[in-house]
């Protein structure tokens, strides 16, 4: 299955690190579309200027964390579908339990590898595209 | 406060150094720590919390030499701005290291809500604890460096 590269990333993190390593492993996989943002209400704010294909956020930000961007997301008609993974240090069963029931795509759990995060990407497309 | 707490703690960092920085530390014998002064120049803080009352407090001290070479590695990248990477870098480490040892924790029965972690920089500075339990502190080395995690909670 073939990924479009040149889709518009959304990248969500309040930690410029954590940013910086997702955007270096997206390269890394082939994607250069990215753009960043330092909480939800930045982000929701891009959302509503930029066209974005995917968007890749923490949970526990300032302002509006990364579940409350995610419910935002799903309640709009506007972007309502739009591929959510959520990347978060938050590995306990009723943080994953929440996102779920918020209708997250995809959660990684910090620490992760690069090859991890590709599978979870692969996941998320390969869904969608049996949804089409 | 039980030293078995430690396991969690040793865990997570070892889980989350080799996995994100390419880095395996290897564990000493924790001990119980009498003052509150920071092993290394670069300390990330985190506290905890949990509905039943109980607080906690984690923390990660690095000589700045072993803190540069673990943000390298962390970051895949060049350090462009020393003091802003080492600062953000280790707030992350010990978010995740906090996010992980929390994960485990809940096995042994607690279910901690972790806050947003501080980094501070500086030689001789001091780490406050706010609990006034034991501090358990556990020394780590590594080809870079040593470092220490230190975590105490009560209620």
């Amino acid at each position: 299955m073939t990924i479009d590269k040149n889709m518009r990333i959304l990248v969500v993190d309040d930690f410029s690190t954590m940013r910086r390593i997702i955007k270096n492993i997206l390269k890394q996989l082939g994607f250069t579309n990215v753009v960043d943002a330092d909480d939800g209400t930045t982000a929701w704010e891009i959302l509503n200027k930029d066209k974005i294909d995917f968007i890749i956020s923490d949970w526990n930000m300032p302002k509006m964390s990364g579940i409350e961007l995610l419910r935002k997301v799903r309640a709009s008609e506007e972007f309502a579908d739009i591929p959510f993974l959520m990347v978060t240090a938050e590995g306990q069963q009723e943080n994953v339990i929440e996102a779920v029931q918020a209708g997250v795509s995809n959660y990684i759990v910090k620490p992760f590898t690069p090859e991890t995060f590709e599978q979870k990407i692969k996941k998320i497309f390969e869904k969608k595209k049996n949804k089409k | 406060m039980d030293i078995k707490y430690a396991k969690p703690f040793i865990e997570a960092t070892i889980n989350v150094l080799s996995t994100m920085a390419m880095i395996t530390p290897k564990a000493k014998k924790p001990y119980v720590k009498n003052n509150n002064k920071a092993f290394g120049d670069v300390s990330g803080i985190v506290g905890f919390t949990t509905s039943d009352g109980l607080k906690g407090v984690m923390s990660i001290s690095f000589s700045k030499k072993c803190a540069i070479h673990i943000v390298k590695n962390l970051l895949r990248d060049d350090i462009q701005n020393l003091l802003e990477d080492v600062q953000d870098a280790v707030g992350e480490i010990t978010n995740m290291i906090s996010g992980q040892a929390r994960a485990k924790l809940v096995k042994m029965g607690i279910t901690a809500q972790g806050a947003t972690p501080t980094v501070i920089l500086g030689t001789n500075h001091t780490i406050a604890h706010i609990t006034h339990d034991k501090i358990i502190a556990i020394p780590f080395t590594t080809e870079c460096g040593d470092f220490v995690v230190e975590f105490s909670m009560n209620k």
